[in-house]
């Protein structure tokens, strides 16, 4: 990984862009599924499939590859849209997204999909899996291991017993190998996560479990970029990666209203949000210039 | 025919040993014949057995602390990266607690983790109804990709240990806490997926389908029997997922009824699996023994065993009634 540059900021802006405009497509085709937070994790996603990850998508098994966790399997619009863009499969699939016969389950489902590293959709236990695939290539390849497990996780889904189970577990292990991700959107299906169940003090949190913590702006590719550098650079512990994002990103309809967690644009609604993300001005970094 | 079995079966000072004992020794025969056996255990490395693994590759050995649903998902993760991972616990917590993270991680997902739920069944005894798992082959029989194994004593299941570690596929074991006769030899075979005939009388009229720890009271149920006239075969399920089905529907057929024997409830149970499969390729009679829908309570294994009718005097009754 190296320092970006403004043409690769640019560039992984732009890549963003086309991201997002696939993945409203996608949703108004399926005609349900999640639309804030898929929207909201779009640039980190580029920034990791367009720069961070170490992976080959032409083989997807390739050994050397660095491991990817979703633990909120309910984003998973972005997963497949990213993964599309990166070359894994034809961007034209995902117009089939949530129906029968697709290897896009609502759900990512690694039995229809096996490039996948695992199914997900049930919440708070994608954590525990990266730990144990940390735990497992610290075993075969000893301190030095060139790969890292990277988890994303959504705020909502830290209300679940299991990732603090989790985060005691790779706090004890100093599981350096392991990069957490968490998608700050501050929302859940029944509300703003601090009326549901409190979070805060959240980076504290972490921190007393033994996990490095890094807040960043989740839409500036350098701040995503910079964060991951860090990450990796920490030896001696885990790192977590709070990522304050504006969930429905880039569509003013969609931004900070909880509503848009579980729903997806209808066919005016998405027509609206695609021309709306063309005159993104004054929200990109490039588009701001 | 009848497989080879312990010939000191039907002395009164039959050996005994602990299933769970059996684990923890094909634990570790596995772990030295393939170094991709990892185990992990929830903050019961001495009681569910693993502690002789843990000795002998303590780099392979996990210590998880009381968290049993982390384990599972843990324990998919590392099969992903390759290994074969065991996680053992109490049934009860381990598949109990952790039922759907072994659903989504490691059934959904198709990985080999093998899961070993110790302290199975009433016997537990006095530490009372909320240790003793009477669910878990319901629960685990019902996930697909999922294999389920209930050996009989603790030479099967050091066997079934050997055994399912060789395989892809999501496995539980299920153990018990308290010391059982010891039944089979070294020399008896043992396959997943096929019953093996432990008993058999000239003339049998009831076929009688146990499996786990409640094998031997089948057997002598079996032997006082024959004495009184009434014969049967006793067929030992040690895998009840998937079932043998070709000896189930050939035990019905020579028999013509059925009397199953689980320390389970009845419902969803070894009985069940065989009833799915008995009311479609050969409706037979049957006689279900087993929890009836109660909880357990404190108690020695022995009073509990005989509280909940599952004794051999039990097996019997249900056995005459049916002949």
């Amino acid at each position: 990984m190296t320092h970006l540059h403004d043409d690769k900021i640019k560039l992984l802006e732009e890549k963003a862009l086309e991201i997002r405009k696939s993945i409203i497509e996608a949703l108004v085709e399926a005609k349900s599924g999640h639309t804030a937070g898929p929207l909201g994790m779009t640039d980190i996603f580029t920034a990791f499939y367009f720069h961070i990850l170490k992976h080959d998508p032409k083989n997807p098994t390739w050994e050397e590859r660095d491991r990817v966790v979703l633990s909120n399997g309910h984003i998973c619009p972005v997963l497949y849209a990213t993964m599309a863009h990166a070359g894994y499969f034809p961007v034209e699939e995902l117009k089939t997204l949530r129906k029968f016969g697709t290897r896009l389950q609502g759900h990512p489902h690694r039995e229809y999909l096996p490039m996948l590293e695992t199914s997900s959709g049930p919440l708070g236990q994608g954590l525990s899996q990266a730990v144990g695939m940390a735990l497992a290539d610290r075993l075969d390849r000893g301190q030095n291991s060139n790969r890292t497990v990277y988890c994303f996780l959504g705020d909502g889904e830290l209300n679940e017993g299991q990732i603090w189970e989790a985060m005691m577990l790779a706090g004890r292990e100093k599981l350096h190998n392991l990069v957490a991700i968490v998608d700050r959107n501050n929302i859940q299906i029944d509300g703003f996560t601090e009326n549901v169940m409190p979070l805060e003090p959240l980076s504290d949190k972490w921190r007393a479990f033994g996990w490095h913590v890094l807040e960043i702006d989740g839409h500036n590719m350098e701040a995503i970029v910079d964060a991951v550098d860090e990450a990796r650079a920490i030896f001696e512990k885990p790192s977590v990666i709070i990522a304050h994002t504006i969930p429905g990103k880039g569509v003013e309809m969609f931004e900070n209203d909880y509503k848009w967690h579980g729903n997806p644009p209808n066919q005016e609604q998405g027509a609206n949000a695609l021309a709306e993300l063309r005159t993104l001005g004054g929200q990109i970094a490039s588009e701001h210039e | 025919m009848t497989v080879p079995l312990n010939p000191k079966l039907f002395d009164t000072d039959v050996e005994q040993a602990p299933i769970r004992a059996g684990f923890g020794e094909g634990l570790v025969l596995a772990g030295r014949a393939d170094e991709r056996v990892v185990a992990m255990c929830c903050d019961l490395t001495e009681s569910t057995k693993m502690d002789a693994f843990a000795k002998e590759f303590p780099k392979r050995f996990f210590e998880m602390g009381i968290m049993e649903q982390s384990s599972a998902s843990v324990a998919s993760g590392m099969a992903a990266m390759g290994k074969i991972p065991f996680v053992s616990s109490y049934a009860m917590f381990s598949p109990g607690r952790s039922w759907e993270q072994i659903r989504t991680n490691i059934c959904y997902n198709d990985r080999p983790v093998k899961i070993a739920g110790s302290h199975a069944g009433v016997s537990v005894g006095p530490d009372g109804g909320t240790h003793q798992a009477i669910e878990d082959i319901a629960i685990t029989r019902v996930m697909p990709n999922m294999v389920v194994v209930t050996p009989c004593d603790s030479i099967e299941a050091k066997k079934a240990t050997l055994a399912m570690a060789k395989t892809n596929s999501p496995t539980y074991i299920r153990l018990a806490r308290e010391k059982t006769p010891i039944i089979t030899t070294e020399d008896t075979p043992f396959e997943i997926g096929k019953a093996q005939e432990f008993f058999r009388s000239a003339n049998p009229k009831v076929g009688i389908i146990a499996c786990g720890s409640l094998v031997y009271n089948a057997i002598m149920a079996g032997k006082e029997l024959e004495a009184e006239g009434t014969g049967t075969i006793v067929l030992n399920i040690g895998t009840v997922k998937p079932m043998d089905r070709t000896a189930v529907i050939a035990l019905a057929k020579e028999c013509g009824a059925i009397v199953t024997v689980e320390e389970h409830q009845v419902a969803g149970g070894m009985g069940s699996a065989v009833a799915e499969i008995l009311s479609v390729e050969h409706p037979t009679k049957m006689a279900f023994i087993g929890v009836q829908d109660l909880f357990g309570q404190s108690g020695t294994p022995l009073e509990l065993i005989k509280h909940y009718g599952m004794d051999k005097d039990s097996i019997k009754v249900a056995v005459k009634k049916l002949s």
